[in-house]
């Protein structure tokens, strides 16, 4: 890799041990990429993915300590991941011993080093920092030093800016030199796309079904999805958004997808189309019956496969302030065709707090609130993690969350037949 | 025995009994419940891995295609180390993912006096002839020996 002399004196220690470790871990990182140089960050904000005070995590908030003692936290400010805890989510005593006494006993130690590192803004946690509530919405081009893979894959391929899939820790060391290595996401070779996916279905597919799939498939790789603006359209409007948001989280969580170009919608498919496939691409057909397959394919984790549902997560990715309008109406809708007033499952929708105090502000609020429905921004993942909500029978519409826990994974339809008492 | 030649990620020279898979490794789902809850054994618990769940990682030669999953594999790979939890090599059959180098360049970095050794490029030849149970040397210069 080719410094720049600024950059090689920092390497050298000219600013100081830590800073030299700090510029030593990104030249490694780049090097494992054969990066030729580090590019500046030139987006407002950074977007960090540790946001939670796990005592296991202790090696991270030390080396977090040592940057703030060193003196060498950046000047920019970040969003960060979802908190972990809020008591309106229903949890019993034993699991909340667990929560606050063995497993988050680092949280407030953590925010308050957060707050030192550069927080943007006290509510500034979730894996939706693009959303206008948030306000981190980085512009087409811009180079980033961001974690979170939902988040990256989503600023890559509907923003158009350009991050690697880059891991916590790494996120705010590039922040504080203000260089990251030039390699992968960054580069216009590597956007290219080495799989051509043809989407066939009958029906709009499920967004995090089909992300699914296709991260199984493609693992890192980048796809070129035909067939899809057939279902959600040729303009990023509210609602395409919030497809491709729950879409790719699921790519970038079954696989490792960083970056996806949707024919026809996202900007650079929107501008280059097929230009962007490179030469030898691989195919994969998506219809009905594939979608089927993959999902009869998941394992069921539950101690008793027919056990009744004890808690529905849904909101992983973040739910938008449009996704939460219309959950509430087709939860009413439901409710009124299945002869109840409430959920007949606890149910927890998760959004970042900008978007549930604008969700406040609407009519929607209080009627959600009256189905039963309880809104949080906590991280689900981050709740299941707790080994006695582990054991509970937990449904969700994510895929992300699947992946990562025992909650099973059903269909926004099925969520919905479900927690209406449709099932009865 | 046979020998492979890789690319050095981190350096360091190790012997320990092969874990193999062929599909991705999410580390996150592989690792947080055991960091978590102190098992010491360190079995891997991602259940959509039917080739790794339940089996130990700790001190093996964890022989995989790639990472994949969360952003926050790399630093949980680190705190792996940090806690002397970690397998004692990676060896990758592909090119390293971003979230692995992530995670292998932080501990070589910042954790003092413990060592993981990750070999990358090994090729799909190495993958389909190790086996869990096979006794895997990683020399200095990238060759992996495999018995």
């Amino acid at each position: 890799m080719i410094l720049t002399k600024e950059q090689q004196a920092i390497l050298n220690g000219e600013k100081g041990e830590t800073l030299a470790k700090v510029m030593k871990t990104l030249v490694m990182y780049g090097d494992a990429f054969e990066a030729e140089k580090l590019v500046p960050i030139t987006s407002k904000y950074n977007h960090l993915v540790t946001s939670f005070g796990l005592k296991v995590m202790l090696p991270v908030y030390d080396l977090m300590q040592k940057i703030l003692d060193a003196g060498v936290a950046s000047g920019q400010k970040f969003s960060v991941d979802p908190r972990p805890l809020d008591k309106n989510v229903p949890a019993n005593f034993l699991q909340n011993l667990v929560f606050n006494k063995f497993m988050y006993t680092k949280q407030d130690f953590y925010e308050d080093q957060l707050e030192k590192l550069g927080l943007m803004d006290k509510n500034a946690f979730s894996c939706t920092c693009y959303m206008d509530e948030v306000g981190n919405k980085p512009q087409k081009g811009d180079v980033l030093s961001w974690a979170e893979s939902s988040a990256v894959v989503y600023a890559n391929s509907v923003l158009g800016a350009r991050c690697n899939r880059n891991s916590g820790i790494i996120d705010i060391m590039g922040s504080i030199v203000g260089f990251v290595p030039y390699f992968g996401l960054l580069t216009d070779e590597g956007r290219k796309a080495t799989w051509v996916i043809k989407v066939n279905t009958k029906t709009k597919p499920e967004a995090q079904l089909l992300g699914s799939a296709i991260g199984m498939k493609v693992m890192e790789d980048v796809p070129y999805v035909l067939g899809l603006d057939k279902w959600i359209g040729n303009e990023l409007n509210d609602s395409a958004c919030a497809y491709l948001k729950d879409f790719g989280a699921a790519t970038a969580s079954n696989g490792a997808v960083g970056l996806y170009h949707i024919d026809g919608l996202t900007p650079e498919a929107a501008e280059l189309g097929e230009a962007l496939i490179a030469e030898g691409a691989k195919e994969y057909i998506i219809d009905d019956a594939e979608l089927e397959r993959v999902k009869n394919n998941y394992p069921v984790v539950w101690k008793n496969p027919d056990a009744s549902p004890k808690l529905c997560f849904v909101g992983c990715p973040h739910l938008s302030l449009e996704q939460l309008k219309n959950w509430t109406v087709n939860i009413e809708t439901e409710l009124k065709a299945n002869g109840n007033k409430k959920v007949t499952i606890p149910t927890v929708f998760t959004a970042a707090p900008g978007v549930l105090e604008a969700f406040g502000k609407t009519e929607y609020a209080e009627r959600l609130k009256n189905t039963g429905v309880i809104t949080s921004y906590i991280c689900p993942l981050m709740y299941m993690n707790n080994p006695l909500c582990k054991k509970m029978p937990v449904i969700t519409s994510s895929n992300k969350l699947r992946t990562y826990t025992s909650a099973r994974y059903y269909t926004d339809a099925e969520i919905l037949h479900t927690i209406t008492g449709g099932n009865k | 025995m046979k020998q492979f030649k890789g690319r050095v990620i981190t350096p360091g020279e190790v012997t320990a009994d092969a874990v193999v898979t062929t599909e991705g490794f999410n580390t996150l789902a592989s690792l947080q419940m055991a960091l978590q809850f102190g098992d010491k054994e360190v079995k891997c618990g991602d259940q959509n891995n039917k080739e790794l769940h339940g089996k130990s990682l700790l001190g093996k030669a964890l022989c995989l295609p790639q990472t994949i999953g969360s952003t926050t594999g790399g630093l949980v790979l680190y705190c792996a180390c940090a806690m002397e939890k970690n397998p004692a090599c990676m060896l990758f059959a592909n090119h390293i993912d971003s979230l692995a180098a992530a995670g292998a360049v932080l501990a070589d970095v910042w954790v003092d006096g413990v060592s993981m050794p990750v070999v990358d490029s090994l090729g799909d030849e190495f993958l389909n002839y190790v086996k869990d149970g096979m006794k895997v040397t990683v020399k200095a210069n990238g060759i992996v020996e495999v018995e």
